[in-house]
């Protein structure tokens, strides 16, 4: 369809994918309709806080927003907060509504992100067991999460490590608990894992690796977490980070082509050419990566597709895809991670751990394919800038700090 | 409370306010001043919150952090007055702070 022809465009999902896709159309000269629909109350809001600055109570929900509710309406965007849309009927290309009122569209985003996954044990919805993924999921998880309160953390993934971190900051008594025998362990190399291991069990937060939930324990609410080889953790409060699932239940139901995520082209189009689909919810080409499909969680990746789809309703030049990226910060540590590390089969340590200062470059054969940069934003930046462009960089230089990580990303880029 | 003056790079001039506690990057974003791409929300993890703080308040303005500088030694035309804008805290001694911004962020 060609860009003149777009005069309505809905975008169901009010979180960060969807926010920013109607700024950008509104900034490329989009004069059209744009209503967003979004099922939480608050307007497109960051989550990366709710892990930290918002969860900490350091930031408050007006910075917790990526732009006030006002600007909307000033954009001439309509914003419908509360609502749920359960239906696409593709053919007649309308949207239905929960409670029935149906909506056309010429274009329709798909931004409906992932729900994290609720812990499958006996005594999961009892008080006091928590979620995080949303700032609602905060509020409740708020007046427990106190100074002296005993906090389980059920899953150490970015979430639950960075939860940890704050817990510990605010005076909980915190365990983790892990299945696998590391933590980070779909995410990092063993050897950052350990690092982050050691910097927490270093700040007294204690672990329970290779260890599996059978139960949670409670009368009014919950008191205990029973583990599968029958000991209990004694628990205040019990906080799950066990991972999302991609809300593609729309997609499904319309059949769309889904496969983990709803699966969409370079353009972000799905196996309907009106229907886009991007962030979290969305399966797309990697194309730093031989183009297989994969799907990921990240700030990056909802802002690219909102760009991609914005520039394609459009008809503009979308821009390039950057290298994919992520970061953490857990006590005074920001990790920042580009590429995907998954199947390098070596890699060369710049910098030392001791001194908490140190990158992980994540090589296939002699391809540079992902970086780990704990408080090292040279090295994040430098490697992000080669796996975007598919240059490499020579391991011998990486392993000498001497050398200045601008110098090598430019030998690098010369090549 | 401060008043900021932001200039695009095509010269076009937006003065906001900016409360107290909040960094220049949000006073940009939330008034809808483009420019300032700042992606990461102001976790110091993008570099697309580039700015060019004005010589006179350069001072004021306050010192980078060693994790702000390397990040800035990797943005495009990166100047001595160059700052990461989620890294500079409002405050009133920054009323009539005025910055410029780059070409692009990318
Ligand atoms: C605690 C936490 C910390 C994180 N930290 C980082 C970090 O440090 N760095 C980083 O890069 N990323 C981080 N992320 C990931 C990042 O926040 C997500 O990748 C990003 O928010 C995805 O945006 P999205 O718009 O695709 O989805 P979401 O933000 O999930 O938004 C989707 C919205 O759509 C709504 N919705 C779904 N279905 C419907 C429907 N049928 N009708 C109406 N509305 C619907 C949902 O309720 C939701 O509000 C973090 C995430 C969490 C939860
Ligand atoms: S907003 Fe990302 S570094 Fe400033």
């Amino acid at each position: 369809m060609s860009g003149s022809t777009i005069q309505r465009v809905l975008i169901v999902g009010a979180g960060q994918a969807g926010g920013e896709t109607a700024q950008r159309l509104r900034a490329g000269g989009f004069t059209g309709e744009i209503t967003i629909f979004g099922e939480e109350p608050l307007p497109p809001y960051q989550r990366p806080p709710l892990s930290k600055k918002y969860l900490a109570g350091e930031w408050g929900e007006d910075r917790l927003l990526l732009r006030p509710a006002s600007v909307y309406a000033d954009e001439g965007v309509t914003l419908v907060l509360n609502r749920r849309v359960v239906w696409i009927d593709r053919t007649a290309k309308r949207i239905r509504l929960e409670g029935g009122q149906e909506l056309p569209y010429d274009a329709l985003v798909l931004a409906t992100g992932a729900k994290a996954r609720a812990l499958p044990v006996v005594g999961a919805d009892l008080p006091g067991v928590h979620l995080l993924r949303t700032a609602a999921h905060v509020e409740a998880i708020r007046p427990r999460f106190v100074a002296g309160a005993k906090a389980v953390i059920i899953g150490a993934g970015y979430i639950g490590l960075e939860t940890a971190a704050v817990a510990r900051q605010l005076g909980l008594e915190v365990t983790v608990i892990e299945a696998a025998i590391r933590p980070l362990a779909r995410v990092t190399s063993p050897e950052m894992a350990g690092f982050f291991l050691d910097q927490h069990t270093a700040q007294g937060v204690r672990f329970a690796l290779s260890a599996q939930v059978a139960v949670i324990k409670g009368q009014s609410q919950v008191s205990a977490v029973g583990m599968a080889d029958g000991s209990e953790i004694p628990a205040d409060i019990v906080i799950a980070g066990i991972g999302v699932a991609p809300e593609t239940a729309l997609a499904e139901l319309a059949g769309l082509n889904v496969n983990n995520g709803v699966v969409v082209d370079r353009a972000m189009r799905t196996s309907d050419p009106d229907i886009y689909a991007i962030g979290d919810c969305c399966s797309r080409p990697l194309v730093h990566y031989g183009d297989r499909h994969g799907r990921l969680e990240s700030v990056h990746n909802a802002i690219e597709g909102a760009k991609i789809v914005a520039a394609g309703i459009l008809g503009q030049q979308p821009p390039k895809e950057e290298a994919p990226w992520f970061w953490s910060d857990q006590y005074d540590l920001k990790l920042q991670i580009a590429g995907l590390f998954g199947g390098y089969d070596h890699l060369v340590q710049r910098g030392d751990m001791a001194a908490r200062k140190v990158a992980l470059f994540y090589f296939a054969r002699d391809r540079l394919i992902a970086v780990d940069a704990v408080n090292s934003p040279a090295e994040y930046l430098g490697a992000k800038m080669l796996i975007q462009e598919g240059k490499s960089a020579s391991p011998a230089d990486l392993a000498d700090p001497s050398i200045p990580m601008k110098d090598i990303a430019a030998k690098a880029r010369a090549h | 409370m401060a008043k900021i003056t932001y200039i695009e790079h095509g010269g076009r001039q937006h003065v906001v306010e900016v409360p107290n506690g909040q960094s220049v990057m949000e006073g940009a974003v939330k008034n809808n001043v483009p420019g300032i791409d700042a992606d990461c929300g102001g976790a110091c993890a993008c570099a697309t919150c580039h700015v060019f703080v004005d010589e006179s308040w350069l001072a004021k303005s306050g010192d980078k952090s060693s994790m702000e500088e390397s990040m800035l030694d990797f943005a495009s035309e990166v100047q001595p007055n160059s700052r990461l804008s989620c890294q500079i805290k409002v405050s009133d001694a920054l009323d009539g702070l005025i910055v410029r911004l780059p070409a692009s962020q990318h």
